[in-house]
């Protein structure tokens, strides 16, 4: 046995209200960079839906995964090494931009710049890739969000492709819900193996896979490698970037962005003790809807004093074994086994688990006028309505509707169980006895679940032990100022010798502190002087025409006055000249309010 | 005597040329790993890049093979296993020509794509375009020097060329053997000692760290969190943790 200590979560569906709030807390802290526009660490799919990037889920077009050959070892879906090398010139697998989508922005300067006339002028968009019009923006991230235009590529789902039942429109009518999906950082990752120069890891520690920036030669790999398409590549550095678990923050005690964030409160995160011994052993057990039973096998029990034993002797923390055992993700995956493992038939083990929603469900009853809060109802919905359950087992056991059934119908129990106390009746011993638990066991899913305390939900151990100064500092990614080269630099503006995307990587909370700085003080427009074609609208304030917005020569008669201009260069009179297209002329009033120098 | 001019091109030039791709490997490796990458453009734009790609790289290596056999292999061991001069020169030609066609077709076409794909063209910095000239340069003017010796009577430079370049690994370089040989040739010799003096300040530093080692390692990579570093940035010196 050789335990090994993994940080997990859990996401309850049932309460997800597909807010995106978590994506764009996550953009903002990570991907809000050029060469990152079109990539969301953290996103929000509809489902049905076809998932970001489009139809990620194929794995006969993409090659996700591991392949279990037929003399019962595992290799990547895409080929072994010798085939990841011969293909390395050119990538057949890699997703083309537009599968994700492709980055845009909208032509503000021309609304500024219309003449007073009978029409309204309109901002027309414009490729963040190419900075030339596009004529129609196709698709984003969520285009098919909540069912927009299902009409159109409804058939597009490919685990609604694969299921059996032809009424496909009537459950897209009765039954949605939203999954949110960040890295599953998989105890078997496929990323991993598929990079060529070894830049990807596994944390040992904490389980939580990295790319090492300095060793990532963009080879690209590990896009193809990754089933869950949670590999991205940063097409301005060159190098491939992931979800990384806000380890910043997990290494001082805080959770993840999106956990922080979620509206819902639906995420749990909690360290999970697992036998790395069994992982190559479970990730290639043959019968694919076994995989989650398998993977279930793989984790420890914190409580058996035996792991305990090998635990220390593996040299897990103190503090890691007390988290291991209050851990929520633990529990709700162990203890209550209502969560499931996402497309376990990757054969990456995957670490981010999920409810599975019951709502559709008892929407469904209550939509045909019966009580969906009824146990006995609930329990017939589940078995009669055949298609959320095997849509969910696409999902969540390779297609087997056994442990989806029990999961829903734990839910159903306990929340039949609580509507009875809500309403003054006595707990009803036989309703958690016919999911196998006793009512105590119901109370606490429901404490962990319903009532989701923040000290409940998060239980994580800090890596640091107690340095109060690397604390304080590392919850925004360290202190902005010490690390090599300097503070002030011009943080991630800033080109190295080889011109941009040189040079050491400033830490991001620079980057973006710097990026921010300059949109709320410049007097013109932010300076993004150095990035070269490429310009970041999330923390653009439509103030002036950022350099580079447009290829040169785009016209829109702004060339002219963007001349020599950049934030705070110019003087206190370029914001002028800026807005209106033309150097302010001598003697003029320059109309702009907090202006900081004195009027020419 | 040799001339000042043949001294500096072909006794100090060479030197210069490795002295400046080593010292400047190891810098960058130093300063600048983080910048030490292909900077694919396949995400932009893959139909092109697939053929053109592909046809290059596997070019270029035939064509870099071809000068390593036919540098540093002594027209004596050839001839020792009976290997007549003129086959051996039918055959290099052959071979040469292949390999040199289709590297350059390879090159055109990837230039020709970043010309005309937007994206691609957006994301050339000036240091690409820069190394595209020498890289085309070198190229080039190679490719033509092995046509103008197939048109002509023929040349046959493993008795001044390649030992000229083998007298410069033992450090007692033979100038003069290079200065009586075709002008062609001369100007390709430079034009390749050019493109390895840039190498290592280009994008083409890539091609230093072959992904080779992979095939001999596991597929999981575990890696310990460095014990003094919490968040992204190590403390600086003298602000380390204490173990106390
Ligand atoms: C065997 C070692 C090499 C490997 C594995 C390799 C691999 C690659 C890869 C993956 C790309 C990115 C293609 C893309 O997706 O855009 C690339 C681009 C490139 N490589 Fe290499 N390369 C090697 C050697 C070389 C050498 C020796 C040279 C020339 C001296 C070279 C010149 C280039 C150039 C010019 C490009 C840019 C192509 C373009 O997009 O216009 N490579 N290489
Ligand atoms: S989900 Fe994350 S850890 Fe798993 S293969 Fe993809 S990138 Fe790697
Ligand atoms: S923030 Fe929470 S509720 Fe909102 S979409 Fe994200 S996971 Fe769902």
């Amino acid at each position: 046995m050789r335990v090994m200590s993994q940080i997990a979560m859990v996401m309850n569906l049932d309460k997800c209200i597909g807010c995106h709030t978590c994506s764009v807390t996550c953009k903002q802290t990570w991907t809000s960079r050029p060469g990152v526009e079109y990539v969301w660490f953290n996103n929000v799919e509809t489902r049905p839906g076809q998932g970001y990037p489009r139809r990620y889920e194929d794995q006969e077009r993409w090659r996700g995964g591991w392949r279990l050959t037929r003399r019962g070892r595992l290799v990547p879906r895409s080929g072994g090494r010798l085939r990841r090398l011969a293909s390395i010139f050119a990538n057949p697998l890699l997703p083309n931009i537009r599968d994700y989508y492709e980055p845009w922005t909208y032509d503000y300067q021309s609304v500024a710049e219309a003449p007073l006339g009978d029409d309204f002028p309109v901002a027309a968009p414009r490729s963040l890739l190419s900075g030339k019009p596009m004529s129609t923006i196709a698709w984003s991230a969520n285009w098919d969000d909540s069912l927009g235009g299902m009409p159109q590529h409804g058939e597009d789902d490919v685990i609604l492709n694969r299921i059996q039942e032809k009424i496909k429109l009537e459950f897209e009518q009765t039954f949605m819900f939203y999954l949110p999906r960040i890295c599953e950082h998989c105890l078997n990752p496929s990323c991993v193996a598929s990079c060529p120069s070894g830049a990807l890891y596994k944390r040992v520690e904490d389980g939580i896979v990295l790319v090492d920036q300095d060793r990532c030669r963009g080879w690209r790999m590990c896009v193809t490698g990754c089933p869950y398409k949670k590999m991205y590549f940063n097409h301005r550095t060159g190098k491939a970037e992931k979800c990384t678990f806000c380890f910043p923050r997990i290494e001082v005690g805080l959770p993840t962005v999106c956990s922080e964030t979620c509206v819902g409160r639906l995420r749990n995160i909690g360290v999970l003790l697992y036998d790395a011994d069994r992982v190559p052993q479970a990730a290639a057990t043959p019968r694919e809807q076994d995989l989650y039973p398998a993977q279930l096998g793989v984790f420890l029990d914190p409580h058996d004093p035996q792991v305990g034993v090998e635990a220390e002797r593996a040299g897990i923390p103190h503090e890691w074994m007390e988290a291991a055992r209050r851990s929520p993700v633990y529990d709700l995956i162990t203890r209550y086994g209502v969560a499931l493992p996402l497309h376990p038939e990757y054969r990456t083990l995957p670490m981010v688990w999920y409810v599975p929603p019951l709502s559709p469900v008892v929407e469904a009853i209550t939509a045909a006028g019966h009580d969906g809060e009824d146990h006995e109802n609930l329990f017939g919905a589940i078995e009669k309505l055949r298609i959320p359950v095997s849509y969910l087992a696409g999902l969540f056991t390779a297609g087997d509707p056994a442990p989806v059934e029990l999961a829903l119908r734990r839910l159903a129990a306990m929340r039949a169980h609580r509507r009875r106390l809500n309403l003054g009746d006595a707990a009803d011993p036989a309703i958690a006895e016919s999911v196998g638990f006793t009512v105590e066991q119901l109370d606490d899913m429901y404490r962990l679940l319903a009532l989701s305390k923040y000290e409940d939900r998060y239980v994580i151990p800090t890596a640091g032990a107690g340095d109060v100064r690397a604390l304080e500092e590392s919850a925004l990614t360290g202190c902005s100022l010490n690390y090599e080269g300097g503070p002030g630099m011009g943080g991630g503006t800033a080109s190295g010798p080889f011109g941009e995307a040189s040079g050491r990587p400033a830490p991001l909370s620079v980057e973006t502190f710097h990026i921010l700085r300059d949109r709320s003080t410049a007097d013109t427009s932010a300076d993004t002087s150095g990035l070269r074609g490429r310009v970041n609208l999330l923390n653009w304030d439509g103030r002036g025409l950022p350099e580079g917005m447009f290829p040169p020569g785009a016209g829109n008669g702004s060339t002219g006055s963007r001349d020599g201009e950049t934030a705070g260069g110019a003087g206190p009179d370029a914001g002028a000249g800026e807005i209106t297209g033309r150097p302010p002329q001598e003697g003029e009033t320059t109309r702009r309010p907090f202006q900081k120098g004195p009027n020419p | 005597m040799p001339s000042p001019a043949d001294v500096f091109l072909w006794g100090a030039l060479p030197y210069a040329a490795v002295a400046l791709l080593v010292t400047g490997l190891i810098w960058r490796w130093r300063y600048d790993r983080f910048g030490w990458t292909t900077r694919s453009s396949e995400l932009y734009e893959s139909r092109l890049l697939r053929f053109g790609s592909p046809i290059f790289h596997v070019g270029l290596l035939f064509v870099l093979a071809g000068h390593l056999i036919g540098l540093f292999i002594p027209q004596g061991w050839t001839d020792a296993i009976g290997f007549d001069e003129n086959d051996y020169h039918t055959m290099a030609l052959w071979v040469g020509i292949t390999a040199g066609v289709l590297t350059f077709f390879g090159i055109m076409l990837l230039i020709w794509r970043r010309r005309t794909t937007g994206p691609v063209f957006l994301a050339t910095t000036v240091n690409d375009k820069i190394m595209y000239v020498f890289l085309v340069g070198a190229l080039g003017l190679g490719l033509s020097t092995t046509l103008i010796n197939a048109s002509g009577p023929g040349y046959n430079y493993r008795t001044d060329i390649a030992p000229w370049v083998r007298s410069l690994f033992v450090f007692q370089p033979e100038v003069s053997l290079m200065a009586n040989t075709p002008v062609e040739y001369r100007i390709h010799a430079v034009s390749g000692l050019l493109l390895f003096a840039i190498l290592p300040f280009t994008r083409l530093v890539h091609s230093f760290t072959a992904p080779v080692p992979y095939l001999f390692r596991p597929y999981i990579v575990y890696r310990a969190r460095d014990p003094h570093v919490i968040g992204t940035t190590a403390p600086r010196r003298g602000w380390e943790r204490s173990d106390i």
